[in-house]
């Protein structure tokens, strides 16, 4: 498709207007149907059993006994399950999968929690206890789970350059004013409260997979190729999604196991992942070491700007985490030079995490500035604004809508920032606890891929929008709908979305926070299309008053069919419609992407800045985050509403970044050994600061004309830094290793290392 | 799990009949009590119990009471809720120690679940002993090994530790039961008795898998807490998040401040004892001196002198002594 200059669209009543969401009511009454509620006559149960090692092969087993226990009816292993195959290399959004190796494909076990065998039975009871009555033997090999990863070997031998211009060892040599540090961050886990699931349906050589997908159509495309069946004999589901984080973007292997299983049987198979499994085999973000190093000189001008980071891997599959993805345009600086490198360990593929690459990247990057900052006793507010980008230094592109320094000020007065005694532990609350206030910038990427959108107006007098798109629990029925309201005037009420299903036309994923951005073009114009098709009908209908007029003459205005201009002699659609007999008509928008488009006249990207207040109480080592001030740069908000709510959620998983999540191995058995929601701490409740959201409104008209972007991320980037930065604040206690710890604050004020 | 049969009782005499068949009352025993279920159950699903007869004493009349006694006493039945406990006007006017415990506790909802005697009998959360996958564990498996020691073991215990086991006693209700003194009343297969809470919870040593001294048959059908003379009280749990949540330390006092002495001194500690641990060191560096900080910290050093820390977990020894100082601190002060 042709790439077309968007219409800016300025004024709605819809678009912008804070909109609770319209699938809410579903939810609050417990009759949104998710993954696993879906159920069919026949159904059995799937549960997979995992390896207790780490690496070697597996050298026997025995499931003669659990095939016997009650209601058993496969056991399948490498050597039953049947074909499964790898997939082509991935093309665009279309096979893409972080795990590439099918499950039971060999012998070779490469993680603790691998995948070495599946039990159905007609309970799930059943089959768990078969699963356990499983016996694995294991020819152990050495494995390797350490998260030491700077400074071990790669796997390319070598570090690879991301980013790159002017001479940075050079600047760094020379400069009077220097930082150079390494912050490291652990294995985060993805802790939906839906756990992933699979209910696949055999028929007739046709699959019908009910998934917890953030992204059906590339799912149908991997399960078909996987499978080895054509796309169209797949059928991907998933109306409603309990989060996903990132990691429910991508199929993972209980996916294969159910489908095969399913398929094996000639009957429907369920199977949900275990609370444990979903610290294994469904994806997590790596562990990452990260070396920043700054110059500057005296009056804080950014002089070289290195950042070096390593991501574990798994054994076979190269997930790079792109924690440099914003170094080389964030501030202005004439020498930059970033690199990556990967490290394989003995753990399952990681995945995107919620900002993947930024989320930690800016960790580094943040505290680095930060600590900078003190070093040239500079406010580190300040010493952003001094280091301000008149355009992306790392492609020469204008960027298509900054406003980082507006974002700063704001936040700085809404924080009370001029307040601020830099002095560590100088600060104290009324109650006399000690404050520390810390503020981070931040930023993630906008852009739009390719979607398609059909919108129905029918008969009954509603509109029936469809899209392959899915909403994983943000709020993406609410806005598809707001679109289409805007484009036929049509209540919310009368709008049906219908989405979550690789059948309808194809979508983007719910990832990058683009998927609203992505839609808003194709579903504007597949409104258009609809209503052009509308008055076309209305011209050519007998009995209706419009008949023989031209459709110039003619507009649709708040789902009237009238002449231009004229308030009075308006037809409602659906009249129109049954006066024709025509059931509804229809139209379809296409959109291409701009994502990865080496042609773009625009930096896309969104801006923010994070202010944080701790409270510590050195007395008994507890540090509490009281305060988050946000202020976003994120185009316009489709629905400030559920966009408020994206800020408020990420706030608190940075406060569980910054202060509690660690996956942690047991590196004997190469486990995770907190792989309960009881061990594995996030922040609940009593831990969530006041939180004060903000959004800067700059439509983004060279994005789509409504000017949106996307807000699913950039609530999370930056806040550890600005967490971690306020910590510093209040204890002088500069933690460069996420989480947190009571214990790292008990020590003497001075540098933790990890 | 297992299949296991479920036989519902009406009488503490039924129950102990049934329960008489248990070759043990500890680790393995055949036959368990359920009343909220909140720990048993969790840990049947991951198959560390594994009870061939589950008897259900929430039907037993008068289980569920707490009651004043002649004598002043309180008696609180086995089957009381946390919350209800936690609320009650008798705990909160004269034992809010352990009103404090109880909500610093897990949730709401499990508050409202779990009974008193469930809570005297709850389990350590050592991630080893909840995982079938690793065979040592002296608790689940005696003579297996431990694998905590050289493993992950931050909010693991550094007092009552032996080289067989270093599981943290997980209640906050039984630290604030230990300062108060309460008293457990059992009916067993030889009739009634009475356990002091001091001599209720054994030490691993060498027998990590006995936990307490309860034995075949034997149900705990109330807990009495003595009379008190007017004292200050008070619970402070420091731990990783603000709610739900266990205590990587906590500390439980009960004193008077009389003429600018303290007297009547009792402290224990949680988050850090293999069982929930008084501390007579303190009370006896504490027991008739004038309130400060020298006189705290001295405590503080003494009860913790015995710590046996191992590598990831030896920052609970200056985080229990600013627990035991804050506690001190505002208790007297209060």
């Amino acid at each position: 498709m042709e790439q077309q200059t968007p219409q800016p669209i300025t004024e709605s009543k819809i678009v912008g207007v804070p909109t609770p969401r319209i699938d809410g009511p579903l939810k609050t009454t417990g009759t949104a149907m998710y993954s696993s509620d879906h159920h069919f006559p026949g159904l059995v149960y799937a549960w997979p059993v995992t390896a207790t090692i780490a690496s070697g092969t597996i050298s026997g087993i025995d499931s003669s006994s659990a095939e016997k226990m009650p209601g058993v009816l496969a056991i399948y292993t490498h050597k039953n399950i049947g074909p499964l195959y790898r997939t082509p290399p991935s093309a665009g959004f279309s096979m893409i999968l972080d795990e590439r190796r099918p499950p039971l494909e060999d012998e070779i076990v490469r993680y603790y929690g691998q995948y070495v065998a599946v039990a159905i039975a007609h309970t799930v009871e059943q089959a768990r206890a078969a699963a356990e009555a499983v016996k694995v033997t294991y020819n152990k090999t050495p494995h390797d789970t350490s998260d030491k990863l700077l400074d071990t070997p790669t796997i390319a031998g070598k570090l690879k350059e991301v980013t790159k211009r002017g001479d940075t060892a050079a600047a760094l040599a020379g400069a009077a004013y220097k930082h150079d540090a390494v912050y490291s961050t652990p294995t985060e886990t993805h802790n939906p409260i839906e756990l992933h699931a699979s209910v696949a349906v055999y028929k007739d050589g046709k699959f019908t997979l009910y998934e917890t997908s953030q992204a059906v159509v590339n799912h149908r495309d991997v399960m078909a190729a996987m499978l080895g069946v054509p796309p169209e004999n797949v059928q991907v589901i998933t109306r409603f999604l309990g989060s996903g984080f990132g990691g429910k973007l991508w199929p993972w292997p209980h996916a294969l196991l159910a489908a095969a299983s399913a398929r094996n049987l000639n009957r429907p198979v369920k199977l949900v992942v275990g609370r444990s499994m979903m610290f294994q085999s469904v994806g997590h973000r790596p562990a990452i070491d990260q070396r920043v190093q700054l110059a500057a000189d005296k009056s804080g001008k950014l002089l070289a700007i290195q950042h070096d980071y390593v991501n574990h891997t798994s054994m076979l599959d190269d997930y790079d985490e792109g924690c440099a993805e914003s170094t080389g345009f964030m501030y202005s600086c004439p020498n930059v030079l970033a690199t990556s490198g990967l490290v394989r360990r003995n753990v399952g593929t990681p995945t995107s995490m919620r900002g993947p690459g930024a989320v930690p990247g800016l960790y580094a990057l943040e505290s680095a500035m930060d600590e900078l900052a003190t070093k040239l006793n500079i406010d580190p507010v300040q010493l952003r604004l001094l280091n301000e980008p008149e355009k992306d230094e790392s492609t020469g592109q204008p960027f298509s809508s900054r406003h980082l320094k507006e974002c700063l000020t704001v936040g700085a007065e809404k924080f009370g920032w001029a307040k601020r005694n830099p002095a560590v532990g100088s600060m104290k609350d009324a109650e006399g606890r000690t404050l520390g206030w810390g503020v981070a910038a931040c930023t993630w990427i906008a852009t739009r891929t390719d979607a398609e959108v059909n919108v129905e107006l029918r008969q009954d007098g509603a509109a029936r929008v469809a899209c392959g798109t899915q909403d994983i629990g943000t709020g993406t029925y609410t806005a598809v709908a707001q679109m289409v309201a805007h484009e036929t005037g049509l209540p919310l009420q009368r709008i049906d979305v219908v989405i979550g299903d690789s059948g309808l036309p194809p979508g983007p994923i719910s990832g990058g926070s683009w998927a609203t951005a992505s839609v808003v073009p194709a579903a504007l114009q597949a409104a258009q299309q609809a209503r052009k098709q509308l008055l076309s009908l209305s011209t050519k209908t007998d009995g209706c008053p419009f008949k023989d007029k031209s459709v110039d003459e003619l507009e649709f205005v708040d789902g009237v069919v009238r002449i231009k201009g004229q308030s009075s002699g308006g037809v409602p659609f659906a009249e129109i419609l049954k006066t024709a007999n025509v059931r509804s008509v229809s139209g379809t928008g296409k959109s291409t992407g701009l994502f990865g488009d080496p042609n773009q006249k625009f930096s896309f990207h969104s801006f923010g800045a994070q202010f944080a207040e701790v409270t510590w109480q050195p007395e008994i080592a507890r540090l509490h985050v009281s305060r988050v001030v946000t202020v976003i740069d994120a185009g316009r908000m489709i629905n400030p509403r559920a966009a408020r709510n994206q800020i408020e959620g990420a706030v608190v998983m940075g406060v569980g970044m910054a202060m509690l999540e660690a996956t942690e191995y047991d590196h004997r058995s190469g486990g995770p050994i907190n792989a309960s929601l009881a061990d594995y701490i996030v922040a609940v409740n009593a831990d969530c600061p006041n939180i004060d959201v903000t959004f800067l409104d700059y439509p983004d008209f060279n994005l789509n004309p409504l000017g949106a972007r996307g807000v699913g991320e950039i609530g999370l980037a930056g806040i550890a830094a600005a967490i971690t930065n306020a910590v510093h604040h209040a204890t002088g206690i500069r933690v460069r290793n996420l989480p947190v710890r009571i214990e790292d604050l008990l020590v003497a004020p001075g540098n933790k290392t990890s | 799990m297992i299949d296991f049969e479920l036989t519902r009782v009406g009488t503490p005499d039924a129950a102990v009949q049934i329960a008489a068949a248990t070759p043990t009352a500890q680790q393995g025993a055949t036959v368990r009590f359920i009343a909220g279920g909140t720990n048993l159950i969790d840990y049947m699903k991951l198959d560390v119990e594994t009870p061939q007869h589950l008897v259900d004493i929430n039907r037993i009349p008068d289980l569920a009471k707490v009651e004043k006694q002649p004598d002043g006493s309180l008696k609180i039945g086995a089957l009381v809720r946390n919350s209800d406990l936690a609320q009650a006007p008798e705990v909160l006017a004269e034992y809010p120690v352990l009103s404090q415990a109880l909500l610093s506790g897990a949730s709401a909802q499990l508050r409202n679940k779990a009974t008193t005697s469930g809570n005297l009998l709850q389990r350590t959360r050592c991630p080893y002993f909840r995982d079938l996958a690793y065979a040592e564990c002296n608790k689940r498996t005696p003579g297996s090994g431990c694998a905590a020691i050289g493993g992950y073991h931050r909010n693991h215990a550094i007092l009552g530790v032996s080289d067989q086991c270093i599981a943290t006693h997980a209640s906050d209700m039984d630290v604030a039961l230990m300062v108060l003194d309460a008293v457990i009343h059992v009916q067993g297969i030889k009739g009634n008795r009475t356990i002091p809470i001091g001599e209720f919870y054994k030490l691993p040593g060498t027998t990590p898998h006995i936990e307490n001294a309860l034995e075949p048959g034997d149900l705990i059908t109330h807990v009495t807490l003595p009379a008190l003379p007017e004292t200050k009280q008070i619970y402070l749990k420091l731990r990783d998040r603000a709610s739900y949540e266990f205590a990587l330390a906590s500390a439980a006092i009960v004193m008077q401040v009389q003429g600018g002495r303290l007297r009547h001194v009792r402290v224990a500690m949680g988050g850090v004892g293999t069982r929930p641990w008084r501390m007579p060191e303190a009370e006896h560096a504490l027991e008739g001196q004038a309130p400060g900080e020298g006189v705290f910290r001295a405590a503080a050093d003494a009860a913790l002198k015995t710590a046996r820390p191992h590598t990831d977990n030896a920052f609970k020894i200056p985080l229990a002594k600013l627990c035991m100082i804050r506690a001190l601190t505002t208790v007297t002060n209060a």
